[in-house]
């Protein structure tokens, strides 16, 4: 358990917190999802990490190979990108939608247009 | 044989029925397909619930991939409850979604209307019925998305606001449930709930499994909008098309508490969850919080969606306040709370798109005289409202009832008096609009040439309406399988 080997849960954690702070701090909406995309891809990286075995090889059927790494969590994470692809679109489709209806995408400016109502 | 095919059918119908409402591109043949798929999906769930009471869990293997390895579909009482819930609401919802959808949206959007619909219940349900935690962090997103783009169909431009601001709170929520979900497959190796349930005892006392309890309850509570990560929840309710509004304040949420109810009772356990982990005292504290300053709030909105969104709410804190009992009783009154808040809310709503559908607004201001000139859909909205408050020979009296007896039990007597302080807010917020429809001096100016709603629309409302009065005089069905899932939920896990 030294430093190095936790290396990929330090990157983990970096981009985690980097992605939700560009979440929660910026007010415009497209760099919002820049920042929910990036959250959502330190998880990749988590699922991912976990599946390694030290010293397993690529999971593929092979004489005179025994120890595999875990292909499961490839398999899940394949799966939570397709999620987030879908999660981006939608968002970035809004995004559009919003632009079309209020001229600006900076959060401050549409809630001074709605207050102005 | 088909009977042994129940639990995926459940699913299937809907998921199915979605890309047929896709093709066909006309409006009417599709909102016929999704009242087809729907009602089927209410028979299944009438059916497995029966099953499920009859001769107790039931457990599908896809692929018969047996259940540690293959995904699995549990059914027990609990879940075939929630399964029934959101079924039957989608089977009286829809005859009424026909107008009201025609009404609010523009007729080409119609078919793809129903296909995001069928694609959210199909989330819900997939949610409840599954026995696999990654499952049930797809179906989540499934319905989420659909959600998400339904609520940007609303006629306002807010609703493209609420949308987003949603999408952003709804996403964050299902990444931390599914960083929740890794941790839990790093220490145990498995993701069927039964399994983890089995193997989680052996390494409770970690951090990882910690913090992936703490990820999974702050996920959840976004969902189900627990104070204070209800922010999305009022925007979205108040500028969703009336009929998406309806489904969701009667549904969405259920589910989400249901998914709270099993991963704190039969994934983690009563012992780690409410003894090694202070999940009581937050879940109260929180609770308590909601159940006052929404209803508060309520009192203080002119656009009565909103105002039935923030009461949705603090409705939710009441459904979390009897899990924080962590007893059988106020077990029960959660659970029975989902069926009847499912009840009324949908009732509710379905009122509020019954004047959608004559005014174009639900503006306080604009209702005034309205009892006059619509009298049965103000009617139902009285009568739902008092269920709502509580009031006896209503089922909202029923779980209040249940919800006081389990703080009682606990010696908690400054909890039940809270309760009852909501209750004597929501008697606030209903009255204003009493007062509106029935005792204004004069009538709001646009009332001049309106009538009653529609059949189509009045009919559905007074099913619920009914519902309403009638498991609130007869409570063997609800409180039989809402006690007994109780029992098992605190059983298993002791």
């Amino acid at each position: 358990m030294d430093t190095f080997g936790l290396f990929n849960y330090w990157v983990v954690v970096f981009l985690m917190m980097t992605g939700f702070y560009v979440v929660i701090a910026s007010s415009n909406l497209v760099k919002k999802i820049v920042g929910l995309n990036l959250f959502q891809a330190s998880v990749f990286i988590l699922y991912i990490s976990m599946s390694s075995v030290k010293g397993g090889s690529a999971p593929i059927l092979e004489e005179g190979v025994t120890l595999y790494s875990n292909p499961l969590p490839h398999v899940l994470i394949l799966t939570a990108i397709v999620v987030s692809v879908a999660t981006t679109a939608l968002g970035l489709a809004i995004v559009v939608r919003i632009r079309e209806a209020y001229g600006t995408v900076e959060e401050d400016e549409i809630h001074r247009q709605d207050e102005s109502l | 044989m088909i009977a042994a095919q129940l639990p995926v059918l459940q699913v299937t119908v809907p998921l199915l029925a979605a890309p047929a409402c896709l093709v066909l591109r006309n409006g009417r043949q599709a909102w016929l397909v999704t009242l087809v798929a729907s009602w089927i999906t209410f028979a299944t769930a009438v059916l497995l619930l029966m099953q499920v009471l009859d001769q107790g869990p039931l457990s599908y293997a896809f692929g018969d991939w047996a259940a540690p390895w293959g995904i699995e579909y549990r059914v027990e009482p609990v879940n075939a409850f929630v399964l029934l819930i959101v079924s039957g609401i989608s089977a009286v919802l829809l005859p009424f979604a026909k107008s009201s959808v025609a009404r609010e949206i523009p007729s080409q959007q119609v078919s793809l209307f129903y296909t995001l619909y069928l694609l959210c219940l199909t989330g819900l349900l997939g949610v409840t019925i599954t026995g696999d935690a990654f499952n049930l962090f797809i179906f989540f997103e499934i319905s989420s998305l659909s959600t998400y783009a339904l609520i940007a169909l609303g006629s306002d431009r807010r609703a493209f606001t609420a949308s987003y601001q949603y999408l952003i709170m709804g996403s964050v929520g299902a990444t931390f449930i599914l960083i929740g979900i890794g941790l839990l497959y790093m220490m145990t190796g498995t993701l069927n709930l039964a399994d983890l349930a089995a193997r989680l005892p052996g390494v409770a006392e970690t951090r990882t499994v910690r913090s992936a309890f703490a990820f999974l309850t702050v996920g959840i509570g976004l969902k189900l909008a627990l104070f204070p990560l209800h922010l999305w929840l009022p925007n979205a309710y108040t500028y969703a098309p009336s009929a998406v509004a309806a489904f969701l304040a009667a549904t969405a949420t259920k589910v989400a508490v249901y998914v709270l109810l099993r991963f704190v009772f039969s994934v983690f356990g009563v012992g780690f969850a409410f003894d090694a982990m202070p999940l009581s005292m937050i879940l109260l504290l929180l609770a308590i919080a909601a159940v006052l300053s929404a209803s508060i709030v309520a009192i203080f909105q002119e656009n009565l969606k909103r105002m039935l969104a923030y009461s949705s709410v603090a409705q939710v804190g009441y459904m979390v306040l009897g899990i924080s009992f962590a007893s059988v009783t106020g077990l029960t009154a959660s659970i029975l709370h989902l069926f009847n808040h499912a009840l009324m809310k949908g009732a509710l709503f379905m009122a509020l798109g019954c004047v959608m559908y004559r005014l174009g607004t639900v503006r306080l201001a604009a209702l005034r005289g309205l009892g006059f000139r619509m009298p049965w859909t103000m009617a139902a909205f009285v009568i739902g409202g008092l269920s709502l408050i509580g009031v006896p020979l209503t089922v909202g009296f029923i779980s209040k009832w249940y919800l006081v007896l389990g703080a009682m039990q606990k010696g908690w007597w400054p909890v039940a008096i809270l309760v009852l302080a909501g209750s004597l807010l929501a008697v606030i917020y209903i009255w204003r609009v009493v007062e509106a429809a029935y005792f204004s001096s004069e009538e709001a100016s646009n009332l001049e040439d309106v009538r009653e709603a529609p059949a189509s629309l009045l009919v559905p409302t007074w099913l619920l309406i009914a519902a309403n009065v009638y498991f609130g005089v007869d409570t063997t069905l609800t409180i039989g399988v809402a006690r007994r899932a109780a029992e098992l939920l605190v059983g298993v896990s002791q």
